[in-house]
């Protein structure tokens, strides 16, 4: 065979294998939607985004899933809270402050806190920080907004610190030494300097590590509570989106309403993912480091 | 990948096959979720030991269950409940008549953490615990304390018992925590002191202490004799007095070979 048409043949092989992993996801995305549209024939989009009461097996069931959002947006926020700072901060000891022996040594482990399956990871708010915070805080339930966010974050402090670091690492030396000889210490080079340049690389970071939190299922399912309120405190049982789907939907009949709302709340948290990761997608554009001048 | 590409076809296929449509077997048995594993249990049994017999079996809850058996589109309606009047009316104008076979029980036992001094609730205080308008322990004679509601996911045929019976029709708090399995109502008690939840008679540990309902406390035998309140038959039913391979299976389940897969499945026998 002639060279050309090995290249042709390995060409189209490699398009093929994209597209097709294009088309499954396409078609699970229109799977989603073909799902939940449905639910609009008994309540409007108003009543199903706003509405507070979360009843779907009772007659007639309330079909709200306001207080769900309100406890995903507000996991993923304290979350982030916790998370943001941490990771960023590790990212910056990493990759400017740290020995390089230090570094080689930690590196790996936050990257193997990334690998823990979130199984293990709500088991242990279940079963080990639950009773803890209870005791600690003296609140009347451990399994609550803030013991499932502090998990949570744990999850997230992996993606935000290791990508941080590769763009806090790819900050160019001549910045730094621009910076230094113009008398600036250590501390002010890293957060006027080091910092803006590399704000692109740590806003992706975030935004993919919130990203993550959002879309977490096992941990929220197993240590927010599970309580479809509207939370008034950190330390109130909460039941995010996800969770709701997880627990329900192996006994919604097929293709009730309840069912249609289950995958309704699914495209509700592909809307949340889609849009964060365009704005995590803008960001890195936008604010892209192209060499140094830029700055 | 065309591989997976066809066992991905085939598989989703299959199950497209097995949650759209019933194909018309020999014995169609529709309804409540609650009796499904009985159900599930019984069949795959009874059609080891019967061959030629093809059993399909769904679920779609106590109401499509007995409808399925006025319209005859199953030959087994599996409720939850006893009929209502209004089903019994409509039956009667097509000219149907269901039969009820009670073929198990079903009993669900109020549970709190050790430490608590409570040992006896009734009826209307469960109730009111779970629609939340007694929030203290003190309250119900307890050592005061804030109580905190444990219940099931919503879809879970303990709930339905829980709602049926205790709450009769109004709602659960919003702010109870829900769990989703028998396991962490549990695990859930056992480490909140002010915790109160609802398990199965299956599921019941040392961990967890019961609470007598009106005085009677949750065991097989109060449930067999009626005394314990929170407990219900389990029913088949089927449109007039049933034959052939619908009386064989019927009789199957209620022999001491199908009780004692009632009992592996989670649910109380008969005998």
């Amino acid at each position: 065979m002639k060279r050309q048409h090995i290249d042709k043949t390995v060409q189209s092989g490699f398009l093929l294998v994209a597209l097709f992993s294009i088309t499954v996801l396409l078609l699970i995305m229109v799977f989603l939607f073909i799902e939940g549209l449905p639910i609009l024939d008994h309540i409007s989009v108003k009543e199903f985004i706003f509405g507070k009461y979360w009843y779907p097996t009772d007659d007639p069931a309330d079909f709200g899933i306001f207080a769900l959002i309100l406890g995903s947006v507000c996991v993923t926020l304290l979350s982030g809270l916790m998370a943001i700072p941490l990771g960023i901060m590790t990212a910056v000891y990493l990759a400017e402050i740290a020995s390089p022996r230090v570094a080689e040594i930690v590196k790996p482990i936050v990257e193997l806190m990334a690998s823990m399956p979130s199984v293990v990871i709500g088991f242990f708010g279940m079963a080990v920080v639950a009773p803890f915070i209870q005791e600690l805080f003296d609140i009347p339930v451990g399994l609550n907004m803030f013991n499932a966010s502090l998990m949570l974050a744990f999850m997230a402090i992996p993606t935000i610190c290791s990508i941080s670091e590769d763009a806090v690492f790819s900050v160019p030396t001549a910045l730094k030494e621009a910076s230094f000889a113009l008398g600036a210490t250590h501390f002010e080079t890293i957060v006027k300097v080091v910092i803006p340049a590399s704000l692109s690389g740590i806003c992706t970071a975030v935004i993919l590590g919130l990203s993550r939190a959002i879309g977490e299922t096992m941990v929220v399912l197993m240590a927010a509570g599970g309580a479809a309120m509207i939370p008034g405190s950190i330390f109130d049982p909460v039941r995010p989106l996800p969770a709701s789907i997880a627990a329900e939907m192996a006994e919604a009949p097929f293709r009730s309403e309840h069912y249609h709302a289950l995958f309704a709340i699914g495209i509700v948290l592909f809307v949340f993912t889609f849009i964060f990761n365009l704005i995590a997608d803008y960001i890195s554009h936008k604010f892209r480091q192209v060499g140094e001048a830029s700055l | 990948m065309k591989r997976l590409n066809k066992e991905l076809f085939i598989t989703s296929l299959c199950l497209l096959i097995f949650t759209t449509t019933v194909f018309a077997g020999e014995l169609v048995i529709k309804g409540s979720t609650t009796v499904l594993p009985i159900a599930q249990k019984a069949a795959e049994a009874y059609m080891a030991e019967n061959p030629d017999v093809k059993i399909s079996l769904s679920g779609g809850g106590s109401g499509n269950g007995i409808k399925a058996i006025i319209d005859g589109t199953a030959h087994i309606g599996n409720a939850s409940r006893f009929i209502k009047q209004k089903e019994v009316n409509l039956a009667n104008t097509k000219g149907v008549y269901p039969v009820p076979f009670r073929v198990a029980l079903d009993a669900i036992v109020p549970v709190v953490n050790p430490k608590n001094t409570v040992a006896d609730l009734s009826m209307t205080q469960l109730k009111e615990i779970y629609l939340g308008r007694i929030k203290d322990w003190k309250e119900v004679g307890g050592t005061p304390g804030e109580i905190v509601v444990i219940s099931r996911d919503s879809s879970s045929g303990t709930f339905g018992v829980w709602k049926d019976l205790v709450m009769t029709k109004e709602r659960v708090i919003p702010s109870a925590l829900t769990v989703p399995s028998n396991g962490g109502i549990v695990q859930a008690v056992a480490k909140t002191p002010g915790a109160i939840g609802y398990v199965g008679l299956g599921y019941l540990t040392p961990e967890i202490k019961t609470v007598k309902v009106d005085g009677v406390s949750g065991t097989e035998e109060n449930t067999l004799n009626g005394s314990f309140p929170i407990a219900r038959g389990l029913f088949m039913f089927t449109k007039g007095w049933p034959k052939g391979d619908t009386m064989s299976f019927i009789s199957f389940i209620l022999s001491k070979k199908g009780q004692a897969l009632v009992q592996e499945a989670g649910s109380i026998p008969l005998f």
